[in-house]
């Protein structure tokens, strides 16, 4: 009897994990094969056309440029508020604040980000539906993302390090910029990269506040739609699986460099904290 | 820096450190402020969000009852009820749990307990990283395969339908389902394992009688998180729900959750009908703070 219960729910583990790979390579897989033959160097390179067989290269800029501006606003904010919290503040309730603040954002769904960036970059700041605003918003929706990777990563630096530079009678500011960010360098640096997975991916809050705009963006005031928005309204308004599908093979390229990236920089870094 | 040997020195080296101070204490406040912004946009979402969405019910007199359990939504008939909408959210999310967390589970606990080091040194990156895939390929993928799949083998009209949000999500959350739940599982001592073998228990009750109660708090933060993508999302639901705004009685009804009716119409609606969509906002907002706070609960009580 025992045996019995045993085999049966190591029958549903193994079950399980061959759902969950064969699911996922099934979606990888149909994304392939179905937009593989579309991929070409026109098709990433080319300019849009309304009329089909045009290229993604102005969702390809829009979808850059929202990833910039979103990390130019973002990283410094989000290092800054880190080393406060990390390096200069005492434990209290102002610091709870900041964390409940923090950890409240992470848990906000996308659409509703949205919805605060229509009403507010885009319509109260006059902003319009534009790269800008899209940026603003995306800049809200990283700042956590950043804030937590950061923290976790001058977490890290050993107590030792800024005794050391404390006793040589530097200031903590130099101490700071000079002994603590570059030692905790490769964390926050892998905490950006992931943020930049995290933009290129989104979707619900971009569409609410770029718009959905499919020519090359004159400026970042103009309105644009990115890869994810593409991919989206390809899908809904003409049905067209395989473009859908050959703009997700280029965002799966986008997010596997992003994460090799990152790894590549956390192992390094690892193997320089253990020596 | 040398010892003072006169007062002009003396007065260089005092305005320098003067200059060093005002430094720290400008920067200082500098990171304090940047920390705050945190909060302010925080407060600024929470306000914006809840300024719009409650005016319609606090200023133009509309019935906050009748927006919750109203049927019919017809903004050109100044017809605002979420009904059908809240059901369609709350069964989705359900049903995304029900398949979503045993396989998503099970995976996890294979992958750290069963599989062989290099099956699993295989396998778990490559679900990590399915797990930063945008949503709406996983959206793509539904329309394109789970719906016809339903169409043909149900025999329905429209494949489009609940089952196939549920599906989806399911889907969708997996990833994230697995990868955390796997470092919670990995993280319990060696000890325990070696403690139940040693009791005589085989290796399947040991998982599920010591390592799984033992990696609780992390399998829980595995489905809050999965549970938090799941709810979120908008634009792979409104490829797959058929977006008809009827309360669903069926699993085989095409619906139309929460968020997608605020992405569908927030384009073109103006006046009390966009005051309405941050209301719908509202709702699902606080059906995640419901939802957080009641898995939340479950967990304390089984850790007693």
């Amino acid at each position: 009897m025992r045996y019995l219960k045993d085999n049966l729910l190591r029958g549903l583990l193994w079950l399980s994990a061959f759902l969950s790979v064969a699911v996922l390579v099934m979606i990888v897989g149909f994304i392939f094969y179905k937009g593989f033959n579309l991929i070409s160097f026109d098709f990433i390179f080319g300019d849009y056309s309304p009329t089909g067989g045009g290229g993604i290269w102005p969702m390809i800029v829009t979808t850059i440029y929202t990833v910039l501006i979103s990390l130019v606003i973002a990283t410094p904010i989000g290092i800054l508020a880190a080393v406060y919290l990390q390096e200069y503040a005492k434990q209290g309730r102002l610091v709870r604040l900041i964390r409940f603040a923090t950890e409240s954002l992470t848990g906000i769904p996308s659409i509703i980000y949205g919805l605060f960036g229509a009403v507010f970059f885009v319509t109260t700041l006059k902003l319009g539906m534009s790269i800008l605003a899209a940026s603003l918003t995306l800049t809200i929706i990283v700042l956590p993302v950043i804030i937590r990777t950061t923290e976790e990563a001058l977490k890290t630096v050993p107590r030792s390090y800024r005794e050391g530079s404390l006793a040589l009678g530097t200031t903590k500011l130099q101490t700071l910029y000079k002994v603590i960010l570059p030692s905790s360098m490769p964390g926050i640096l892998s905490g950006i990269i992931l943020s930049v997975g995290r933009i290129v991916g989104e979707s619900a809050a971009i569409f609410l506040t770029a718009g959905t705009v499919a020519a090359m963006p004159e400026s970042i005031l103009s309105s644009a739609r990115t890869l994810t928005v593409h991919s989206y309204l390809v899908t809904q308004e003409s049905g067209d699986i395989e473009l859908a599908a050959a703009v997700g093979i280029v965002l799966i390229v986008i997010i596997l460099a992003i994460n090799l990236i990152a790894t590549f920089i956390s192992k390094k870094f690892n193997k320089a904290t253990n020596k | 820096m040398s010892i003072p040997t006169t007062n002009k020195q003396a007065v260089d080296i005092g305005k320098a450190n003067k200059r060093k101070y005002m430094l720290e204490k400008v920067s200082s406040r500098i990171f304090l402020i940047c920390a705050l912004l945190s909060v302010i946009t925080l407060l600024l979402i929470i306000g914006f969000v809840f300024y719009k969405g409650a005016h319609p019910f606090v200023v133009e007199g509309y019935s906050f009852i009748d927006f919750i359990l109203g049927d019919d939504w017809v903004p050109s008939e100044d017809k605002f009820g979420i009904f059908p909408m809240i059901v369609a959210s709350i069964f989705a999310t359900i049903g995304a749990l029900i398949i979503g967390v045993p396989i998503g589970l099970f995976t996890a606990i294979f992958l750290a307990e069963i599989a062989s080091k290099r099956i699993a040194k295989i396998i778990s990156p490559a679900i990590q990283l399915l797990a930063g895939i945008p949503s709406v390929l996983y959206g793509v993928f539904g329309l394109a395969i789970i719906v016809p799949f339903l169409q043909n083998s149900l025999g329905l009209v429209k494949g489009q339908s609940l089952l196939a949000v549920i599906l989806v999500l399911a889907i969708m959350m997996l990833p994230t389902i697995v990868t955390v739940a796997e470092t919670a599982i990995r993280a319990v001592p060696q000890t325990y394992r070696e403690g139940s073998y040693a009791l005589g228990v085989s290796q399947i009750g040991t998982i599920f009688k010591v390592i799984v109660p033992a990696a609780k708090s992390g399998i829980m933060t595995a489905i809050v998180l999965g549970l938090g993508r799941a709810i979120g999302e908008t634009m792979a639901v409104i490829l797959v729900a058929g977006n008809s705004l009827i309360v669903p009685t069926s699993l085989t009804d095409s619906v139309r959750p929460l968020t997608t009716n605020i992405a569908l119409e927030m384009g073109y609606a103006f006046g009390t009908h966009q005051e309405m969509l941050f209301a719908t906002g509202i709702v699902l907002f606080s059906f995640i703070l419901i939802l957080n706070f009641v898995l939340a609960k479950i967990s304390s009580k089984g850790g007693n």
